[in-house]
Parts: C-alpha cells; sequence; structure tokens
C-alpha cells in the first residue's frame, strides 16, 4: 500500500506548479514536456478535448475563442465585480449570464465556471505528479493569494474537489514562500514578503520564532501584477499601430494575442537587456517595429509597480513596525525579476532582498512543506508550525446599512467571534443575517460574502428569543456559521446563500460533469492501476519460486511461468491498460497449479501436529495471492 | 510551561462569574477521552490528545487570575507552547471528532491571546466579565452613527468641556473658511496645535490605566462589592474619555486636511 502523499500546488495567475517534500527538501515534479512550469491555459480542442499547459498556449494564438487565461483573477467573482477586467482581458462570459450568478466562460461551445476550469489546471498537475509517484495523489495542499477573500478561496477549495483532490489545507501564499526559505535558515527575526506575481500582490509581515511562523500583518491587491503590466505594453502597441500603420487590431483577437505574446518577450528581455525591438507581423502585409529601452520601460511600468507602496505601509502600520525592524525581506513571483521592482521593495524596506530561491518556484516548494508538517512532519520540519491571519475584516450588517466588524483584519486563525440576536416582532420565525468582508464603514462597499437566514426560532414575544450565532473562520481562512437559540436551547437552522459561490449540488454535479472530461484521466489510472497489481503478482510469483512448493512443478510448467512472467513484465512496461490486464490473467491462470500446491504444503504443515496459527498460513496463502485474485475477480 | 499555568488553574484561582453575557461555567477536570488519563484542560498532558473545550473565560483559558498587570512576554510564550498543541494543523490526520475540537480550542486559544495581549482589550474584557455594560463611546458606535446620518451623542469628560467648546467653535470657523477657499493660517496652526495637545494628553491616558490596575489587582480576595465598583467606575471613565479623544482627534484631523 502507497502511504497517502500530500503534494503542494501553486495555482497561479499565469503558471501553476506542483511540490512535493523529497526526503528533507522540497521539490518541483516537472510535466511530461520535462518543465516544471505548467502555463495556467486551459484550450478545448476541435474533438472537445480538454488541453491544459504548455500544449494549450497556441490555442491562444490560433483559436482565441477556444482558450482562456488568467482565470485566476474570475475566481469567486460576480458579474458586477469584473467589469474592469471584462475591458482588459479577452473573458468570453456565456451569453445567458445574469447578475448575481456563478461566472460562466465560453470554450468553443461549451461554458465552464472559473473553478472548472481551474480543476482543469488541478487535474493536469495531478496527472503529472501521479505520473512521478507512478501511484494515485488524492491529496493537496494548494495556495491562495493571502488577500483572497472567503469566496476567492472558497471557489480554490471547490477547484480542488473537482479535480478530485481533497484540499487539506489553503494556505497563503507569501506565508508558503517565507516556509521555503525558513527551512534552511531556521532563524528568529521578523521576515517581510513581497509578492508580485501574474495577476496579485501580497506582502505578508511574519515572526519567526523558534520553528513557528507567525504572521503579523498582511496585505495586498488580488489584482495587480504582471498582467497589468503586459496589458498597459498591449495598448500602447496597439494605439501605435493605429497611429503608424492606420490598422484597427483592436477587435482582432489573433493580433492582440500576437502582440501579447510579444509584450511579455520584450518585458522578460528588459529585465537583464538595457534596449530590446518589438517586432509584430500585422494583416496586410504591414509590420509593427519599435524599439523599447529599459527606461522607457520603467518609465511606463512606475505607475503600476507604485500600487503596491501603499499595501506594504499599511501592513508595516498594522504590525506596528518601522521598515528598519525588519531583518529580512524575501521576494516572491516573476513580476519580481524586473530590476525596478527590486530597487522598490529596497527602497521600501531599506534593505536587499533575497533572491536565492526561484521566485516562480517558491511558493509550490513552500506549500510542499506544509503539505509534509500536515502529513506528520518530518525531520526537516520538525517543529514547524504556520500561524496565519485573517487578511479582511469580517463583519455583519446592522441596522443603516452599515457593517459592524466583529472579527478585524490581520487576527490569527482560526478566530471566532459570538453574536447574539433577536426578533421584532412577536412570533417572528426568521432573521436574517447579512455577513461582509473589507474594511469599509458601508455595508455596500464590503464585499458580500453571504446572506442567512435563521430558521424555525421557537414562536415568542419579541425581543424574547436569544439567538447565539458563532462565526468561526478556519485555518484556510474560510468562515463557518452555526446558531443556536439559547432559550430554548435549539440549534437553528442556517440556510447559507453564498453571494458569488457554488451551493455543494452544484459543485457535485461539476464533479460528475467533469468525468466526460476525464477519460484520459481515468485512462491513466487504470494504467497505474494496473501496474501496481502486476508488481504485487511478480513479488508473490519471486516468493512462490523460493516455496517448496515450486520444485514439485513439472521444468514444462516452470517454463511456462517463465515465459508469462517475462510477458507481463514487458508490457507493464507500456502504457497499454488492457496489454497489461491481459499478461496478468494469464499469469494467473499459469500459476494456478503452484498456488494450490502451495495451499497444500501450507495445510499439510498444520496437520502434522501445529496448530494452523503455527502453520504460518498467512505466509501460504499471500503465496498463493495470484490464484485467490484470479478467482474472486 | 504549559502546564505550569495549567496548575494555576487547578490551585483555586478561576474566580466564580457575576451576573454577565460572558459568565461560563464548564467542568474544567476530567479524564481524556482517548487513553482515560486525567488530563490538563485543554490537550491531555499523557497522550497529547485534543480535549473537546470547556467553555471559560480568557483568563481561565490561559490559566490566570483575573489581574490586569501581565506579562505579555510570559503570554506569548505559552500562546506558542500552546499552538503547537492545538492548532489544527497538527490534527490534520485525527479523527473528524479530534479536529473539530482543535479547530474550536484554537480559535479559543487566538481570540483569547488577541485580547489580552492588547492592554486597552484587556481591560475592556475585564469589565465586560464583571458585569459592566460599556458605554457606547466605542469607535464603532460612533462610526455607525456617523454613517446613519445621526449626530452620536456623546458626553464630554468635565475636564475637556471648556477647551472642546473652544476647539469646536474654531472648528466650525475653519470648515466655513474653507468652503470658501480662504483658510486662514494662523488659525490652522492654532487648532494643530490643540490637536497635538489632544494627542498627549490622549498617551498620558495609558499611566494613568496602569495606576487602576494596580488597585484593581490590589484588592484581597475578600473585598467588598462597593470597593470593586469604585476601581471599575475609575477604569470605565477613563476608557470614555480615551473614546472621546480619539473621536475628537480624529474629527480635527479632518478638517484639517479635507
Amino acid at each position: 500500500m502507497a502511504t497517502d502523499r500530500i503534494v503542494g500546488i501553486d495555482l497561479g495567475t499565469t503558471n501553476s506548479l506542483v511540490a512535493f517534500m523529497q526526503g528533507e527538501s522540497p521539490v518541483v515534479i516537472p510535466g511530461e514536456d520535462g518543465l516544471n512550469l505548467v502555463p495556467s491555459v486551459v484550450a478545448l480542442d476541435e474533438r472537445d478535448q480538454i488541453i491544459v499547459g504548455n500544449a494549450a498556449r497556441k490555442y491562444l494564438i490560433e483559436t482565441p475563442e477556444r482558450a482562456v487565461y488568467s482565470i485566476k483573477r474570475l475566481m469567486g467573482r460576480g458579474l458586477e465585480d469584473i467589469q474592469e477586467e471584462l475591458q482588459l482581458f479577452p473573458f468570453r462570459l456565456a451569453e445567458d449570464l445574469h447578475a448575481g450568478e456563478v461566472l460562466r466562460i465560453t470554450l468553443g461551445k461549451k461554458t465552464f465556471t472559473p473553478p472548472e476550469i481551474s480543476a482543469f489546471i488541478l487535474r493536469q498537475l495531478k496527472r503529472n505528479a501521479e505520473r512521478f509517484f507512478n501511484a494515485p495523489v488524492n491529496k493537496a495542499v494548494i495556495t491562495v493569494p493571502a488577500y483572497f477573500n472567503d469566496a476567492q478561496r472558497q471557489a480554490t477549495k471547490d477547484a480542488g474537489r473537482i479535480a478530485g483532490l481533497e484540499v487539506l489545507r489553503l494556505v497563503n501564499e507569501p506565508t508558503a514562500a517565507s516556509l521555503a526559505y525558513g527551512l534552511d535558515k531556521k532563524q528568529n527575526g521578523i521576515v517581510a514578503v513581497y509578492d508580485l506575481g501574474g495577476g496579485t500582490f501580497d506582502v505578508s509581515i511574519l515572526k519567526l520564532h523558534d520553528g513557528i511562523f507567525e504572521v503579523i500583518a498582511t496585505n495586498g491587491d488580488t489584482h495587480l501584477g504582471g498582467d497589468d503590466i503586459d496589458n498597459l505594453l498591449i495598448k500602447i502597441a496597439i494605439d501605435d499601430i493605429l497611429g503608424d500603420a492606420n490598422l484597427d487590431v483592436s477587435r482582432n483577437s489573433e493580433v492582440v494575442a500576437t502582440i501579447r505574446k510579444a509584450v511579455i518577450e520584450t518585458k522578460i528581455a528588459l529585465s537583464s537587456e538595457s534596449a530590446t525591438e518589438m517586432d509584430i507581423e500585422l494583416p496586410q502585409g504591414k509590420r509593427y517595429q519599435r524599439e523599447i529601452t529599459r527606461e522607457q520601460f520603467e518609465q511606463l511600468i512606475q505607475p503600476i509597480i507604485d500600487r503596491t507602496v501603499g499595501p506594504c505601509k499599511q501592513a508595516l502600520k498594522d504590525a506596528g513596525l518601522k521598515p528598519a525592524q525588519i531583518d529580512e525581506v524575501v521576494l516572491v513571483g516573476g513580476s519580481t525579476r524586473i530590476p525596478k521592482v527590486r530597487a522598490l521593495v529596497e527602497g521600501l524596506f531599506q534593505r536587499k532582498p533575497h533572491t536565492d530561491l526561484n521566485p516562480d518556484e517558491v511558493v509550490a516548494l513552500g506549500a510542499a512543506v506544509q503539505a509534509n508538517i500536515l502529513g506528520g512532519g518530518s525531520e526537516a520540519t520538525e517543529n514547524m508550525l504556520l500561524l496565519d491571519v485573517t487578511p479582511l475584516s469580517l463583519g455583519i450588517e446592522v441596522a443603516g446599512g452599515v457593517t459592524d466588524k466583529i472579527i478585524l483584519r490581520n487576527s490569527t486563525i482560526p478566530a471566532s467571534a459570538t453574536q447574539y440576536y433577536t426578533t421584532q416582532i412577536d412570533g417572528q420565525a426568521n432573521v436574517a443575517i447579512h455577513v461582509l468582508q473589507g474594511e469599509r464603514e458601508l455595508a455596500k462597499d464590503c464585499r458580500s460574502l453571504a446572506r442567512f437566514d435563521l430558521k424555525g426560532i421557537p414562536p415568542m414575544t419579541a425581543g424574547m428569543p436569544r439567538i447565539e450565532v458563532k462565526f468561526l473562520i478556519d485555518a484556510n481562512g474560510i468562515l463557518h456559521v452555526s446558531a443556536r437559540e439559547q432559550r430554548s436551547g435549539k440549534e437553528s437552522e442556517i440556510e447559507v446563500q453564498p453571494s458569488y459561490g457554488l451551493t455543494d449540488d452544484q459543485v457535485e454535479n461539476m464533479i460528475l460533469d467533469s468525468f466526460d472530461f476525464a477519460e484520459e484521466d481515468f485512462r491513466r489510472r487504470q494504467v497505474i492501476e494496473a501496474r501496481n497489481e502486476a508488481d504485487t503478482i511478480l513479488a508473490a510469483l519471486e516468493k512462490g519460486k523460493k516455496s517448496p512448493a515450486w520444485g514439485q512443478l513439472t521444468s514444462d510448467e516452470k517454463k511456462k511461468i517463465a515465459k508469462l512472467e517475462k510477458a507481463l513484465v514487458q508490457t507493464k512496461g507500456e502504457d497499454d491498460y488492457s496489454a497489461i490486464r491481459t499478461a496478468i490473467d494469464l499469469l494467473n491462470q499459469g500459476t494456478m497449479r503452484l498456488a494450490e500446491l502451495m495451499m497444500d504444503t501450507a495445510v499439510g504443515t498444520a496437520l502434522k501436529g501445529k496448530n494452523m496459527d503455527e502453520a504460518d498460513m498467512g505466509e501460504g496463502t499471500e503465496t498463493g495471492h495470484p490464484v485467490a485474485r484470479a478467482d474472486f475477480e | 510551561m504549559a502546564s505550569v499555568f495549567i496548575a494555576n488553574l487547578f490551585m483555586g484561582n478561576v474566580e466564580s462569574n457575576t451576573s454577565s453575557s460572558l459568565t461560563m461555567t464548564g467542568d474544567a477536570t476530567a479524564t481524556c477521552w482517548s487513553c482515560g488519563t486525567m488530563r490538563a484542560v485543554h490537550f491531555c498532558s499523557a497522550c497529547g490528545k485534543v480535549q473537546p473545550p470547556v467553555p471559560v473565560d480568557y483568563f481561565t483559558f490561559f490559566g490566570l487570575s483575573r489581574k490586569l498587570n501581565l506579562n505579555t512576554a510570559l503570554l506569548e510564550r505559552e500562546f506558542y507552547e500552546l499552538s503547537r498543541k492545538l492548532h489544527p494543523d497538527l490534527c490534520a490526520r485525527a479523527d473528524k471528532r479530534e479536529q473539530e475540537w482543535s479547530l474550536e480550542q484554537s480559535s479559543l486559544l487566538n481570540d483569547a491571546y488577541r485580547t489580552l495581549k492588547d492592554p486597552i482589550k484587556r481591560t475592556e474584557y475585564l469589565l465586560r466579565l464583571e458585569g459592566v455594560e460599556l458605554e457606547e463611546q466605542s469607535k464603532a458606535a460612533t462610526e455607525k452613527a456617523r454613517a446613519a446620518g445621526e449626530i452620536k451623542k456623546q458626553v464630554v469628560p468635565p475636564d475637556l468641556l471648556e477647551e472642546v467648546f473652544e476647539l469646536n467653535m474654531q472648528l466650525e470657523e475653519l470648515r466655513a473658511q474653507k468652503k470658501l477657499g480662504e483658510d486662514d493660517p494662523a488659525l490652522v496652526e492654532e487648532i494643530g496645535r490643540q490637536k497635538l495637545e489632544l494627542e498627549e494628553k490622549y498617551e498620558s491616558l495609558s499611566e494613568e490605566l496602569k495606576k487602576y490596575w494596580d488597585e484593581w489587582d490590589r484588592l484581597p480576595g475578600n473585598a467588598t462589592e462597593e470597593g470593586r465598583r469604585k476601581v471599575r467606575d475609575k477604569m470605565v471613565d477613563l476608557l470614555n474619555r480615551r473614546s472621546y479623544i480619539r473621536n475628537l482627534v480624529r474629527d480635527v484631523s479632518e478638517v484639517l486636511e479635507g
């Protein structure tokens, strides 16, 4: 039996990775193409099969209406939240979408919710891990931006479930990064993590104390990252093309996709070169050529990277610290490769940031460390414990549309708060509660998390019932609510209507739907299982050869078994599930007499004055395993 | 470390609660559900298993008596020690029931630590445990009233009466000037000076509060209700003054920056 392997997954806006704790250090598991990064791109091919990662990238340019990227930006969000995103990203929403509904994205003729699309990426990572271990993988730790709200976290957890993963923990990305760094260093002090990724920005300030990683404050912007730099450059190129070549390409998604690819290359080149040239082929035999210097680039992106300053200052203020009190600064996320970003961080915290670990991989590595801790730990993670915080205050709406904060931001999680409610009318049976997340005073400016109805309140005079409602934020940063009427002691029924989330039933249905696209998964899993079974049988045969029963076989029988054994060993190495099955069955049949003889020997020994226990029946039946299996199946 | 505090708990330091919404009772001594040994409050000292939570107040949770002077360095150490026993990360492989308890116990631990480590929150919490309904002068209440378009009625602390009256007049004047876009630098400077004074006063309240903490902590176990109330009233009064000054400073800043 393989032990439960828990993998760590960084489900990123641009790239995703899966990692695992191998011995005393975390390693990234590469995909079939040998690459560590799986681009977070999902496409539906001509046969309506889902393609993920590098293989899906070409669809972004060839058939953009069948591909999607940066889906993380839409996780846990509603139609009214994403108007800005829709201006900047080629998301194709389903046409029949209504406000208040979970978003659906069109790929070809089909539509998928953001958690389903993320689940395709997760399933690819799961598959990569299963290939690596040659065993099923069902449990994972997944990272999320620290500044993700409850709905975004819930959506990520749903994605895991749809992908067939039990999500043991959601870990905040900057915190995960600090775990990866902390593993080598094992020292005490204050650490600031600056995490500028493809689509999200986080800053976290942690106190390290003998293996305890205590987050003191966190802040961020869930819609700020390398994507924004790309969009800015794309817009400039489109305007240039309109001006120079009198060509409006803004509606031509193929050209826009080509420009996008070119600006990303430009951005990357400018991290090491002082100037680079953009050269894009346009329709009608035209070309767009332009030289960009690093200086120009830095001027352009200044307003974008300046948006990270506010959250950093707020986090320092919330932590009650001055920049000089920060001992170490860690950089995370691909966008921190930009020299101007590094300079900004150095200025903010007045110290040179650490860059020893690959900023693309450090989050996944940290997730693997946390997975190891949850799995019971090892020598490397001994004494390590993460104490994270909730990034946003939790409140409830009170009279006048005002938010009453009941759990403040930067509270260590799990955290709870208890509120008491009563009725306003005689015999009132329901009380409505509106839960909010955010820092603003008015309910309408905060994020609506859920509306609940406390139901089945026993009939009493107005003001008599005393309903105790407990709000609990768990270690994943996800809210749970329970209620009890205190005078009657009756548990009140709570009906939660998540504002933008999927209901349990919807998730269940998506799990079923996902099987349509999981043909390939299913096939791979069957191969893995058949291989495991082949190994069991081959091992049993090895034992059998050492038993006295082996000597009782004729040389013909032995020869036949050797032939079947060789055949199974050979097919086992191939990817054909049914061939492996057939070889197993043949070997089963071929070893039938061997197994019978072994059983006889075992029983015989038992009868020679020994009791059954001493006769080692266990060993005997185990050696006869191939037969037993053949009979029972 | 943990056991020292918990031992305190059994030495009769737990006072019975008086009329208060936070009054809780619970059987703090019992045997471990898993191994049957006599256990500590939150986890079994023999087998380490997390125990079902017992509803206790925050002081009791840490095995502390209801005193206001508190060694926060020690509290932090105790918080870390208990986190290492109770956190859900350490129970990820335990059965569902123990996972539930660990979630509840560690949220209680975090809530208790957050409240007790902060001098003001600790004082407010103790007062509420003592049955004091803190006057609705908190920031939240004021903000709520403002958002609802009402003017929050706040009792002006008597020793500030004259000062506040003067300041309000000046603020009114500055607002009017600002509307016309011609604010008088001398007035701005004068208001800025008063704001600084208020901030100094606000800071000095911490020292005063510590005096009352000492008074409270020195009360003998058999102190009369009258004696207890006297000290409580001083603290309530101070907290009210504190929140009044804080709101005033915020209003002044708004006018100055607006």
